[in-house]
């Protein structure tokens, strides 16, 4: 991958970037091969895991709670080792970052919002720079009036959107979605699936959506993964026109077709 | 009025903007003077007690006996000389007590080997009055000023240490997770996460240090001491002079409140994110 010509390379992100569209390269594509993992010894959970996401991707992996569904997310991103197998992120931009979006915004109280979005950005740049950066990205989740507030003056959906745009500041090539939406509202959460849709579409990137809402990974997802006792059980590709509209028929159905795969075991 | 302004100042002010201050001033408000009446009426009554001869102005001299006191001791500068010496004593002690206190609960809080090797130690020390070293104190340094140092940081070292330490055993580790996976070194992630977690727990640890600091500071003072506010009480005891027994008392009583407001005036501004100390 990276013994492509380096002039190739520069001329496409040129032409990227005069279209205002991120570097098609940019995105990572993700590759487990016989990925197992345990906990302490225990029994495994997840058992052989092959699995193959090409760049830029949405893929949602749906299960039900304790199907180690959010282990595959941490072990895709680092945060745990595995017992045997291998993960790896592939891309033209090694240096290409991978962000994480938790269940809970995890904002830190002391830090105002455009602090708290600035923190995707770790250290590059200058502060002023930072910020800058960060009012942008705040912007683009409609932000923009609350950056200099403390997040414990903003609502739960609004904190899990700052979440976002801290996730997104930083232009990633992999965003990973732990349940982010679980938390919130019905109205908030069809909000927050369209603006994650629509800043996907814009930037590229490759995103991996853990959740147990089969509605929200029909909605959103090009491919559907149904992980059970730590191992693929279904792999659908969703191939419904976008914008997606809810209660379409087909959608619907796909919906249907995941739920019973989900409860056909109990 | 006295009912719909109580709620509205009820109320944070940051919700709804500032009234404009036409009326009446805030300490003529009424919900302000409420909370002195109690005082104010004691007073008035134990002067009127006073000068009526209801109670012996030889055990107990009335408010104006006092102000009189505090008035000479001030003309002659023997207030201020032994002011700024009992002053001098509690930021000492409160620095280097306070200083390792804060040390030991960071060390502590951050290594694991550090906790290991000096927290029980620390504990067991912790149940030892402090106050109960006095006799060893005044054998090991006489009443010199390093038997007050001593005593006032040995007491204030523990409410800083066990708060400090606990402070930073509470930070959010979901909050420590984001910072990792964001990318914050160790240096990052305590000046970021860490320390701003435990501050709030650091500053309840401060208030009750300040507490001990003049508790201790009294104590030693009364018990051995050649100058400072404490001395002056036992001094005033021995010629009978009641008012400025008083007048001390009323002193270090105020000492301590400054100290305090102090306290809430640092936590008010280094705490301003949590709703828990904003206005009040």
């Amino acid at each position: 991958m990276t013994a492509s010509p380096a002039l190739s390379f520069e001329t496409a992100t040129e032409t990227a970037r005069t279209a205002r569209r991120p570097a098609t390269g940019h995105a990572l594509s993700v590759t487990l091969r016989r990925l197992t993992k345990a906990f302490d010894g225990g029994e495994p959970v997840i058992r052989g895991l092959d699995l193959h996401i090409p760049a830029g991707q949405f893929v949602a992996i749906v299960g039900r709670s304790g199907c180690g569904k959010s282990t595959v997310l941490r072990l895709i991103l680092g945060l745990e080792e595995p017992t045997s197998g291998l993960v790896s992120l592939n891309g033209s931009d090694t240096r290409a970052s991978k962000r994480i979006m938790f269940q809970e915004p995890r904002l830190l109280p002391w830090a105002r919002v455009v602090d708290n979005v600035a923190v995707g950005l770790g250290r590059e740049g200058s502060r002023a720079e930072r910020r800058e950066r960060a009012r942008a990205a705040l912007e683009e989740v409609g932000l923009t009036a609350k950056a200099d507030e403390w997040p414990a003056t903003l609502s739960g959906g609004q904190r899990q959107r700052v979440a976002l745009a801290r996730a997104l500041v930083s232009r990633p090539a992999l965003l990973a979605l732990d349940e982010p939406l679980g938390a919130l509202d019905a109205l908030t959460r069809i909000d927050m699936q369209a603006m994650i849709e629509r800043i996907r579409i814009e930037q590229g990137f490759t995103a991996i959506l853990v959740t147990h809402d089969v509605g929200e990974a029909v909605a959103l997802a090009d491919r559907i993964l149904v992980i059970e006792d730590g191992a693929v059980a279904l792999d659908v590709d969703v191939d419904a026109p976008r914008p997606r509209r809810r209660g379409d028929p087909d959608l619907a159905a796909l919906e249907g077709r995941i739920l019973d795969q989900l409860l056909a075991r109990t | 009025m006295a009912d719909s302004a109580l709620p509205a100042l009820a109320r944070s002010a940051a919700a709804r903007p500032a009234r404009p201050a036409a009326r009446t001033p805030s300490w003529l408000n009424p919900s302000r003077l409420i909370p002195w009446l109690v005082p104010a009426a004691i007073i008035l009554g134990w002067q009127v007690a006073g000068s009526t001869g209801l109670v012996s102005t030889r055990f107990m001299p009335a408010p104006l006996d006092v102000l009189r006191a505090g008035w000479q001791a001030a003309q002659t500068g023997e207030l201020w000389v032994n002011l700024w010496v009992s002053f001098l004593r509690a930021l000492a002690g409160f620095v280097v007590g306070g200083g390792i206190g804060l040390a030991f609960g960071l060390a502590n809080g951050l290594s694991k080997l550090s906790e290991q090797l000096t927290d029980t130690t620390l504990q067991m020390v912790r149940n030892v009055p402090h106050l109960s070293l006095i006799p060893l104190v005044i054998l090991w340094f006489g009443i010199d000023e390093g038997a007050k140092l001593f005593l006032v940081a040995l007491g204030v070292f523990f409410p800083i240490y066990a708060n400090t330490l606990h402070g930073i055993r509470s930070v959010d580790p979901q909050l420590i997770e984001m910072g990792r996976v964001y990318g914050m070194n160790r240096r990052e992630l305590f000046w970021r996460v860490v320390l701003p977690g435990a501050l709030p727990s650091i500053f309840v640890g401060l208030r009750y240090g300040l507490g001990i600091m003049w508790l201790t500071l009294i104590v030693a003072e009364t018990i051995s001491a050649n100058s400072g506010l404490g001395y002056m009480a036992m001094q005033a005891r021995e010629f009978m002079l009641v008012d400025v027994v008083v007048l001390a008392i009323l002193i270090y009583a105020a000492l301590g409140k400054v100290a305090d407001s102090l306290t809430r005036l640092f936590e008010r501004t280094c705490l301003a994110w949590n709703p828990a100390y904003r206005n009040g």
